[in-house]
């Protein structure tokens, strides 16, 4: 979490992108010039399938404020069947979250293909004003991890 | 203790201009283990790479990290650059400072922090990257192109003349595609045929080449240099091998009702058939839709004048199993369906055609033998409209939002033809803007227009309506004379936008290639890699890719073909090293990662223990095959002890990325 001059609460964004379709979508609306906020910070994987909900868990605890995970869209996985863990796997993590009381918002599957920059940036706008519109994450965070 | 070196590119002002360079620099200089941070103007560049060697020399670096321009772009560069310094080339990481900072945010301090930030991950990261050593595997010397088109044949041609066995597979019972359709090309007005049945004709007679008529992919197996794809050879009821080609089953075949494909549908053909006098390869096929034999079980004349005895009603899809070291595609593409553009009357009256159908009924085998004639009552017409961008530039749902490129020039090429001939007929174009660029082409429209005398008109046909003697009532604007005009027109031919065959969807999942919004192929870099596919081993040749006309289409053939040799040449390549491992020590055999890995490169091995108190256990463990493994770290989830994990994406270093972003 930060806050700007303005006193304007500043999400921290991790998105996660698979390396083939998302990640190269990241640098396509890079290379198109298509504006998304500063708050969000990517990490590269190879697969989104390669994202243990443990990474999630450990963003928040650090203080991120949302997490996005972005991957190839069905059917089209670069390992042909990695994003369809993925959808697995954060179906049950998130479903967690929500018992646990964290806003659906928080958290978010996107697919976004190689070819889809605007849709990355539309996506990341999108997911940053909903996280922005829910304050920061309190519930998760780890104060004895907060950096003094 | 890790001694690492950043180092920070502006990237001319690509970068400098929206981040401070020199305050990333200075900020990441006091990142633990980090001995060096500089900047410089181009990190990519010769002297900028010798900044980076010299500084593994000099300060005995074990790790860098390169603040610049995507992995994706430079990675490899930096990764050499290290490997020639004696670096491990894997304790390189890269922070992408341009395509994810400099080039989509605009105030410099938010930016400068993001990127700090992002710089300070990569750092976390190579703290905790080990030395890889990347496998080798060997390469199949053998290629597959899918689809036998221009795009296909030219391929195909160029490995064979390589010295590399190569096969082709097309879905139709012959190789040619489109252009075996078309009458005549733009802008030399030389004759389709003619210039590409030669080109088939070699394909069947190149002993390198094997071509697969009639036959789909059925299912893709393995990686760059190792394919292992299956053929569907589809039921044709006719031996191949036995087959003559003589034709005379088409003559004594009773079922002539059957709507020919080739010419659009405008004529019939038998149930047995062959497509064209020039198909290669010459055999016949059964259509079993129309087969009387095949459907009611009653007929067989076919079977009885053969002399050869090659008909086979029994015969049923066959499937082959081929490996193969490097695929091209070359799917090509089809003119989308008209029928909901009902404004043009396409349904209505046959005298509304696409321009391939014009194609047919002007071509000297097409069904009127190459007299242009009215399909409804087989009159010479005196005017003909021609509407452009029937479904290209489109923003609605019906149409494609792009251009389809070959439009404007075989428009041109279709109303030189037809003024040429026929000087009685009047023919009007309406377009939206015309395009032409390529070697001669605006000469060629310009032709039309000035020595051929066609009416260009800029502007969209509103409605086309059939009058009751037969005419069509071209209802259009004339945009610069800012008015209404009515045509009675003899014909009208509609030039439909074009979009990728249907089989390359399917394919594209069995390939795992990426795709774009329109369906065409992605290629792995639109400027610098036109003709690879993000996949490593699978090219991309023709309109597959994107619209393209035929010399494009050959020009791009051949180049996907160099690049299927430059892979063919090598015996083997060097795998990825990020690839999975298990901790034998941790793994408890349950089997997890087994069944979700997707290439079966885990197998479970029975290991000899010691156990502290000397005495030894034999466990069951997984092991993985780093070969086969592809690295998309599935089973590292998996695990539930936390035995598995990706060397260069460890669990550890994704962690650490993820502390240094939320510090």
């Amino acid at each position: 979490m930060q806050v700007n001059n303005n006193n304007e609460f500043q999400p921290l964004i991790v998105a996660f992108c698979c390396n083939w379709c998302s990640y190269a979508g990241a640098d396509l609306s890079g290379t198109n010039r298509l504006n998304y906020p500063t708050n969000v910070k990517i990490i590269r994987v190879p697969c989104s399938c390669r994202v243990n909900p443990m990474f999630i868990l450990r963003a928040f605890q650090r203080g991120a404020d949302g997490v996005i995970l972005c991957g190839c869209h069905p059917g089209d996985c670069h390992y042909t069947s990695g994003n369809y863990f993925t959808r697995r796997r954060m179906t049950l993590l998130f479903s967690m979250l929500d018992f646990l009381g964290i806003e659906r918002d928080r958290t978010r599957v996107e697919w976004v293909s190689a070819a889809e920059g605007a849709k990355f940036a539309a996506t990341m706008n999108e997911f940053t004003e909903a996280v922005r519109k829910l304050g920061p994450n309190r519930r998760l965070e780890d104060l004895r991890c907060r950096k003094q | 203790m890790q001694r690492i070196g950043v180092f920070v590119c502006h990237c001319g002002t690509n970068i400098a201009a929206t981040v401070d360079v020199k305050a990333v620099a200075e900020a990441l200089g006091h990142e633990p283990g980090v001995v060096i941070s500089q900047d410089y103007q181009y990190m990519c560049s010769e002297s900028g790479q010798n900044l980076i060697k010299d500084a593994v020399k000099e300060h005995s670096l074990t790790g860098i990290v390169v603040c610049s321009c995507s992995p994706r772009m430079h990675e490899n560069t930096f990764r050499k650059a290290a490997a020639a310094a004696g670096l491990n080339p894997y304790l390189v990481e890269i922070a992408n400072i341009r395509e994810q900072c400099s080039w989509i945010h605009k105030e410099i301090a938010t930016a400068t922090e993001k990127a700090v930030i992002l710089g300070r991950a990569a750092v976390a990261k190579v703290h905790l990257n080990a030395p890889l050593t990347a496998g080798e595997s060997p390469v199949v010397k053998r290629a597959l192109v899918i689809g036998g088109g221009i795009a296909g044949i030219q391929t195909a041609l160029d490995i064979a003349e390589a010295g590399f066995e190569v096969d082709i597979v097309e879905k139709e019972p012959t190789i040619g595609g489109k252009m075996a359709q078309i009458d005549k090309t733009f802008p030399t007005l030389d004759c389709a045929a003619c210039i590409l049945t030669p080109k088939m004709v070699e394909c069947a007679q190149n002993d390198k080449i094997t071509i697969h008529s009639f036959s789909e992919i059925a299912d893709v197996k393995g990686f760059v240099g190792n394919f292992t794809v299956t053929i569907k050879k589809k039921a044709r009821f006719v031996d191949e091998t036995k087959c003559t080609g003589c034709g005379l089953c088409t003559e004594k075949c009773p079922m002539k009702k059957v709507p020919n494909e080739f010419n659009m549908g405008l004529d019939n053909r038998t149930a047995v058939y062959i497509p064209f006098a020039q198909a290669v390869p010459k055999v016949a096929a059964i259509d079993p839709n129309y087969c009387l034999m095949l459907k009611n079980g009653k007929c067989g004349v076919c079977s009885k004048v053969c002399s050869v005895g090659a008909i086979d009603y029994k015969q049923t899809d066959k499937f082959v199993e081929e490996k193969y070291g490097a695929i091209v595609v070359a799917t090509g593409f089809n003119p989308i369906k008209i029928d909901k553009y009902e404004e043009f009357a396409y349904n209505q009256s046959p005298d509304v055609v696409t321009s391939l159908e014009l194609e047919r009924l002007m071509n000297a085998a097409g069904p009127n033998g190459g007299t242009l004639l009215r399909p409804s009552d087989k009159k010479h017409p005196h005017t003909i409209v021609f509407v452009q961008c029937v479904g290209s530039r489109c923003e609605d749902e019906k149409g494609k939002p792009y251009c389809s490129k070959i439009c404007c020039m075989y428009t041109a090429k279709h109303a030189m033809l037809i003024r040429e001939k026929y000087p009685d007929t009047e023919v009007y174009v309406f377009y939206i803007d015309v395009r032409t660029p390529g070697k001669n082409f605006d000469e060629f429209y310009r032709r039309a227009v000035e020595q051929y005398g066609v009416h260009y008109i800029k502007g969209m046909v509103g409605k086309v309506t059939p009058k009751s003697d037969g005419k069509l009532d071209v209802q259009a604007a004339d945009l610069l004379a800012n008015e209404q005009l009515h045509i009675d027109a003899d014909m009208v031919v509609l030039a439909a936008a074009i979009e990728p065959d249907k089989s390359a969807r399917p394919l594209a999942t069995m390939l795992t290639t990426q795709m774009d919004t329109n369906d065409f192929f992605t290629e792995a870099h639109p400027k610098l890699r036109p003709v690879e596919s993000a996949t490593a081993g699978i090219f991309l040749s023709g309109a597959c890719q994107g619209p393209k006309d035929i010399p494009e289409t050959v020009a791009q053939a051949s180049a996907a073909a160099a690049k299927a040799i430059g892979l063919l040449c090598k015996n083997s390549i060097t795998c990825n090293p990020c690839v999975a491992s298990s901790d034998e020590l941790m793994c408890n055999g349950c089997s997890s990662c087994e069944k979700v890995c997707p290439y079966g490169a885990i197998t479970y091995i029975d290991k000899e223990f010691r156990m502290p108190d000397k005495t030894t256990r034999i466990r069951r463990v997984a092991s993985v095959n780093p070969a086969v493994c592809q690295g998309c770290g599935a089973c590292t989830v998996a695990c539930p002890s936390g035995a598995m994990d990706l060397s260069g994406f460890s669990n550890s270093q994704i962690m650490a990325e993820v502390d240094a972003i939320c510090k």
